[in-house]
This record gives structure tokens, sequence and C-alpha cells, in this order.
């Protein structure tokens, strides 16, 4: 844990990412053999099995430093991060033992069928053996909350240069899900280990938002303009009679989509489709919240089948008859495409259309409008583009349309956690029915840290009742809060969900009173009904 | 158990201008201007301006007249020497906390109250350290009394931050590290090995250091003035005051990298949201092991936490220690963005 707890802490301390991928390297160059393939899994964001409640962990801690569970409460509240409060309050390190990443990880696994007894024993021996970092590494792994700092893109970048290989070639190794106790360095990264692999997905080609003019791209005959629809970004991969469904976050989910089984027949074997997933009726998509529904439930019955039939509008085709098609340009991809999906007959794979615009300012006028075509926007593809890894700018943009907007109150604050702990950054916000604030939204992003300092501190000064962690403050700053959907919902007092809320602007030139009613929320939501 | 401000005790009293004994007619660090102020250190919400005289540690004299101006009325006193006003028996006592910094103990008819203004017990190297004094009632601090705050010992930072600079000379890097103008900076200065390289100072560290060298003191570091030209500042360090991290001056000794030494530098939370790529946990305040044994060591049954975590830190005297303790508010407090 040593070595490990020491590359958790250089990446910590910087913000610069060469830095952040030298901790890595450096750590795969020393540490034990054994050790390295669970710090990959750790590193891109693997979390093992919480085998303790944290409330027996705040005990066990509590009394170990013979505190009051109290003290203990208030101090954790004051550091916000469980594991890090933990490590902190407990006496001086007793003993020296050295445990491995695997040992540790190995020892969380057997916790999980001990009495809790037995549990308290072990975790207090282990504590008592440790210095401070690796205290809080080790409750950071327990407790089933370790970020560590780095992006996938990162990590790949340390695997292929400790392992000089190609990024898109480790990329694609990292893929799908793997258990580092069946894998070892060797057989995960090793030559060509990926290609007899034929359920593994390929890394998925990500798109920045447009952050210029159009007219900046040039001509625009040498792009091909789809929608971009709001559904989950998938890859369906038909190899050996058997079919699998990736979605982009890497999750299997092949058994929540019964609906393309029938494909693994239907699609000639070597085959990789990248498309939008989304649930599909009367010629248009229905919206995302249908689609959510569904997957959250674990057994699919006939009624969402029939409610809520998904189809994948595909828009690229990664590989056919068995071949590597992701250097050939767009163009010639989309040609084989066309052809797929032209013999399918059964209606569950759609093209994604390359819409025909004479000019920039055609594409930029649709865009405005683009929820009225049940779109959240455009994607521009260059013809010739081949089909990279990642996320990367010049050849992909999205280029989404504005988000709606309405200006709320703030009523609520909590404090945030790990970087925001003990900094009011957790709001809630609210609009006029009649002379009542109803709460609408909760946003944690969008202000920069000079603005939440201030408000912080404004915070703090005018808050007019405690509950629990939460605060309530007088009713006077007004924010412009952005989303990207509106949905009716029984739930909430306001009647309405959002779809990713965030702050837009404080608007420092708005009163309480000029904020947004709940009536203007049911106007919107009446706009954008499907 | 919040008492009113302006309860009425024997000795001393809480009042709007700051802590009062009304028999020797004198406040101590009043953060209104009064007639008479004892001042326990120099930090700028302990010493305020405007007071009609002022007393405190002889060590502290420079440091109020270079602070406050060269015409206020200032007495200074050595440890242990023991002045009476109106029958009240008072004299300073070493806090630990900076050069000149003190304890103020008065006694009356037999009763004995020492007000602690801020105070340490980990020695730094450099001020006086902290001698606990036997009282009835004792007013302390609480700016780290949460159990999360154990400090590694200052010679430890002090080596750790040597370390960091000589590593960062060697990447041809300068190093800017920052502290309190005033105390901090000093016994950084005191223990910087100046075999690493050039050791530079903000214009507000480099007042506060001539001041004390001029009075005996010899601590390192040439003035960064404008006329300097910065390519010379090459593998050096650069001590600076937490008001200069968010200035284009600090930038300009880049490439660099940068430190803040405070207590506050225990948190994860706080050191990232610093933004610098180190935090040194170093302070002039009581650790939560500190702060139990001071109060233990005077042997008071009454005790009066002021600013930091009071109500916690109250609560916990009185359960664990069954001590009257109650909490005070205060107005010491460190300006937003200072650090500690």
């Amino acid at each position: 844990m040593k070595a490990f707890t020491a590359m958790f802490t250089a990446i910590d301390q910087t913000t610069k990412t060469n830095q952040k991928i030298q901790a890595m390297v450096d750590y795969f160059t020393h540490a034990e053999e054994q050790d390295k393939i669970f710090a990959v899994s750790i590193l891109i964001g693997n979390k093992p099995k919480r085998p303790v409640k944290t409330t027996e962990l705040k005990e066990w801690a509590a009394q170990v430093a013979e505190l009051p569970l109290w003290l203990f409460e208030e101090s954790y509240h004051i550091v916000g991060d469980l594991a890090e409060a933990i490590a902190l309050i407990l006496p001086p390190q007793q003993k020296a033992h050295q445990f491995t990443l695997k040992d540790t990880l190995a020892f969380l696994v057997r916790l999980t069928d001990l009495t809790s007894e037995e549990k308290k024993a072990l975790i207090i021996d282990y504590w008592m053996s440790t210095p401070v970092d690796e205290r809080f590494v080790f409750n950071k792994l327990i407790t089933g909350n370790f970020r560590m700092g780095v992006s996938r893109q990162l990590v790949i970048k340390a695997l292929a240069k400790y392992f000089d290989q190609e990024q898109t070639s480790v990329a694609h190794k990292l893929m799908g899900k793997w258990d580092p106790y069946e894998e070892t360095m060797q057989s995960m990264f090793a030559g060509e280990s990926h290609l007899n692999k034929n359920y593994l997905p390929y890394p998925f080609f990500l798109a920045y938002q447009l952050d210029s003019e159009p007219e900046t791209l040039g001509d625009i005959n040498e792009w091909c303009i789809e929608k971009k629809l709001d559904g989950i970004r998938g890859q369906i991969i038909v190899r050996n009679n058997e079919i699998f469904v990736w979605s982009r976050g890497e999750e299997l989910l092949t058994n929540k989509f019964p609906e393309f089984n029938s494909l693994q027949t239907s699609l000639p074997n070597g085959t990789v489709i990248d498309g939008e997933i989304i649930p599909w009726k009367d010629g248009h998509p229905l919206p995302f919240q249908v689609m959510q529904t569904r997957i959250g439930r674990k057994n699919i019955s006939p009624k969402y089948l029939k409610e809520a039939p998904l189809v994948m509008v595909c828009f690229d085709v990664l590989e056919s008859e068995g071949e590597d098609l992701r250097s050939k340009p767009l163009m010639e991809r989309r040609e084989i495409l066309k052809d797929l999906v032209s013999k399918h007959t059964e209606k569950k794979l759609l093209l994604s259309e390359a819409m025909d615009f004479n000019n920039w300012q055609e594409v930029a006028d649709f865009r405005v409008n683009a929820r009225d075509y049940h779109c959240e926007g455009l994607m521009l593809k260059r013809n010739t583009s081949p089909y990279e890894t990642g996320r990367r700018r010049g050849n992909w943009w999205k280029w989404k349309t504005d988000p709606m907007t309405v200006d709320g109150v703030l009523l609520y604050a909590q404090s945030g956690h790990g970087r925001r702990a003990n900094l009011f950054t957790d709001y809630t916000f609210a609009v006029w029915d009649g002379d009542v604030l109803v709460p609408f939204a909760k946003a944690y992003s969008g202000l920069t840290d000079k603005e939440i300092n201030v408000l912080d501190n404004w915070i703090k000064r005018n808050t007019l009742d405690k509950f629990g962690p939460v605060r309530s403050v007088k009713p006077e700053y007004v924010f412009e809060i952005a989303f990207e959907g509106i949905n009716s919902s029984p739930r909430h007092k306001s009647g309405v969900a959002l779809r990713f809320p965030r702050i837009l602007r404080w608007r420092k030139d708005k009163s309480a009173k000029d904020a947004n009613t709940k009536n203007d929320l049911l106007l919107l939501l009446e706009a954008h009904k499907p | 158990m919040i008492f009113n401000n302006e309860k009425k005790f024997s000795v001393l009293e809480f009042t709007e201008k700051g802590i009062y004994c009304p028999i020797a007619d004198i406040y101590i660090d009043p953060w209104k201007p009064v007639k008479s102020a004892i001042i326990t250190h120099g930090h700028s919400d302990h010493a305020r301006i405007g007071n009609g005289h002022y007393i405190c540690h002889q060590d502290t004299v420079a440091i109020l007249r270079l602070r406050l101006g060269l015409d206020i009325s200032v007495q200074g006193l050595a440890y242990n020497q023991i002045i009476t006003k109106n029958g009240v028996k008072i004299s300073l006592h070493p806090a630990g906390h900076i050069i000149g910094s003190a304890q103020v103990r008065l006694e009356y008819k037999g009763e004995i109250w020492v007000a602690s203004g801020d105070y340490k017990l980990m020695p730094d190297g450099l001020s006086v350290p902290f001698e606990p004094v036997k009282c009835h009632h004792f007013i302390t601090e609480s700016t780290f009394g949460l159990p999360i705050y154990t400090f590694p010992p200052a010679a430890e930072v002090y080596e750790s931050i040597n370390n960091w600079w000589k590593q960062n000379a060697s990447e041809g890097l300068n190093s800017v590290i920052i502290a309190y103008a005033l105390g901090k900076s000093q016994s950084i200065l005191h223990h910087l090995d100046q075999s690493i390289g050039d050791i530079f100072l903000h214009g507000a560290v480099a007042n506060v250091s001539n001041t004390l060298n001029d009075n005996g003191h010899n601590f390192p570091g040439t003035w960064v003035t404008p006329e300097m030209n910065r390519k010379d500042i090459q593998g050096a360090i650069i001590v600076a005051p937490p008001s200069a991290l968010s200035t284009p001056w600090v930038n300009k000794f880049s490439p660099s990298r940068k430190a803040v030494c405070s207590g506050w530098m225990q948190l994860r939370g706080a050191r990232r949201r610093s933004g610098v790529d180190r935090g040194f946990v170093l302070s002039d305040h009581c650790d939560w092991p500190q702060l139990n044994e001071a109060v233990l060591a005077t042997g008071a049954e009454n005790i009066y936490v002021t600013h930091g975590y009071q109500t916690i830190f109250a609560e916990w005297l009185r359960e664990r220690y069954q001590l009257n303790a109650v909490e005070m508010k205060t107005q010491y407090e460190p300006a937003t963005g200072d650090i500690e």
C-alpha cells in the first residue's frame, strides 16, 4: 500500500496532467508486479464492494479514539470526507505491518462474510498498523467511494508510456468488464491480447461541443451533419453468432435490450455498429425519461417492450466481415453502414440520416429549434474522418442547442464534499407559486470558486434555519438555471423534473420577486411535450 | 450554553469593545478603540489601531510601532514582570505563538485570571516556548479545537520544506512559500537551509523581518523590489504572505512551485482548494492534544472558549473533564483570505 498511497498522494498533489501521468508510470515501474493490475482496475474507477456499514466504521473509530460519537460526527462534518475524518481522528500508528494492495483488496473481500465483531477487530488492527496517509487510502477503499483524480484517458496514456504501446491499443485492451483476479498485466496488455476477446467493444470516439462559429469549419460540403439524439450511445457487436450490446459507459447491456437479440442471426458475424439506442414510436424518438424508467427496471415486462420499444439509430460501422474499418474515411464507412441497414428488415436498426443543408446559416437555424425536431442539436463530422479513440477535437463536433433557462431563488444550501468540503456548494432553487416559493431544482455546478466563496460567506450570515446539514436561507439571491429537458413529475412540489440542471449565472441584477413562477415551468413543459 | 456578551464576571468581563478588567480599567486585545489596552501579540486581529495606550511584551513594541504607527504610546514589559493597577497585579507570560506573544495574567484578591490570546505548546524553535500559568479562570482560543487536528513536530516540517526547496531547485524551479508575514515567516526563515539557494522576501515579510533584525534578530532574505531583474531569481525560495497568493506578483517567479504553510493544510479539501502544489501543516496555534493539555495544566475550573470551534470544544471540556466551560463570542478572526 506504500507505493499505491505514494502514487495517490502524488496525483492528488498536482493539477498538471504530465505529473499525474508520471506518478502512474513511476508506480508501474516500481510497484510489486502482482499489485499492478489491481491498481489499474482502481485507477479506471472500479470500486471494491463495501464490506461494512459506514455507521459501524464511525462507531469503531470513535471508540478507538476514545471520543464521544457526537464529537466524531462534528469532526466528520467539518472534514466532509468520512475516510479522511477516520484517518485523522485515530490515535497514532502503534505497530508496523506492510500490506500490499492485493492483500488489502483480498482483505476487504474476506470481511464480507464475517460477523460484525470479527470485522471490527480486523479493521481496527489494520488502522493501528498503518500511518495516516495509508489509513486514508484504505478507508477510501473500504467505504467504496474512491476517486483517484485521473481520467481514463490519462491512465491509458500512462500505460501506453509504460508499455511503449499505442494509446489506441491500450484503450482497446482496457474496454469492457474484466476481473483483476483473473488477469495479469501480461494477459491484459501483452501484444495483441485484445484480439482474442470477441466480446470487447472498440473505444468510443467522442466529440467536444463546438466552441467557435461553424464557418470556421470550412466548406459545408466536407461535412456530414446528423441529428444529435438524446438516448444511450452504444455499440452492437455480433461475432461468432453471439450479440453484445455495450453502452459508452462500458456497461454490458445485452440483457436490458432483448429487442436486439434477433440481430445475432440477422446481422453477419464480424459486425460492430455504433449508434444511439433510443425508444422510438410513430416515426420519432420518445423523451429520455421513458428510457430512464425502462433502464431502471430489473425485469422488462411485455408492457414496457410495447410502450417503449427500442431501436438503434446507427451512425457508424466499426467492423464489417471481421475487418476493423476505423481507419477508413467516414464516407466509406457510411456506405457500408447503409448497405447493412438496408438489408435489415426488422426495423430494429435505423440509419441516422445525413441532413441536407445549403450553408452554415441553415444549420444554425435548425440548431436553434432542434427540440422541435426531437433532437438536442447536431453532430458535425468531417467526411474524411477516421474513427478515433476517446474525446478528440477537429474531426467530430457536437453542436447542442442552447439549454432552457429559468430564474430561481436560492432557498436551501448544503455543504459539499471533497474539494468543496466545509463550503456551501450544493444549492436548491425555487420558483414562485402565488406568494410561496416551491423548490424545483438542485444544482452543484456553474459558479466560479470566487462566487462560491462570496455565496458561502453570505449563507453563513443569512441562515434562517438548520435541518441537519441543510440550511434554509433568506430568499434573496436569484440564479439563472439552465437545463436540457423538462418532464412532468408528481413526486416534485413544482410538478416538474429537470434534466441536467446547473447554474448558468448569478443574476445580481434581479431580486427574489423577479424570479420565474411555477406557471412559467408548466408552460415550458407544455411547449416541449413530445 | 452561550453567555450574553454583557454578562459581568468578577475580574474580567466580555464587553462590546473586548475583554475588560473594570477594576484596573484596562482592556485585553480590544476590537474597538479604548483608553488603555494590553496586547497579547502583534497580529492585526489582536493589535488594532486607535487605542490611547498600549501595554505589550517588550519584543512586540517594535512590531506595534511598525504596524500601528511610530507615534503610539506603548509600554513594553518583560515576561513575569508585574505591574499593579488599582490593586490588580498584571503580568505577561510566554504564549509560544510568535515572537513577543504573551498570555496575560491578572490577580485580584487571590483570584487569578489568564487570557491566553493565541498560543501553542509545540516549540517552533524561535519564540519563547509556552509556559502554563496556574489560574482559576482561563480564556482559551479554539482555532483548531477538533480532534482531527494533530500537528506533526515543527522540526519535521522545516525539514520537509528544505527538502521540497532542494527538489524544486534541482529541477530549475523557484519555490514560493506562503506564510503569515509576522511570526510564521520568521520561524520558517530561521530554519531554512541557506546552502540550498537564495532567499527572497515579499515586502510585507521584509518589513517585519527588518524591524525584528533592527532589534537583535538576524533573519535572512532579500526584499524583492520592482527594480530587481527577476531572471536572476532561480532555484530560490520566496517567502510571501497569503494575500500575495492570488496576485500577479507571485506568478512572476515562474517556473515555480507554490506551497502554503498552515494548520488548515491538515485537511485535504483545504489543501486542494488552496490551488497550490503543496500544503505544509505548520501552525502557530494549538492542535487538539495541545489545547487539552494547556487547559488541564492551568488547573482552572472556569474555561472561556473563544475564536474557533468554541461550541464544540466547550461542550467537550464540560463532558470529558466536568469543567465549567462556556463559549464566548469575540472578534478575533483573521481577515478573509488570510491563513490562520
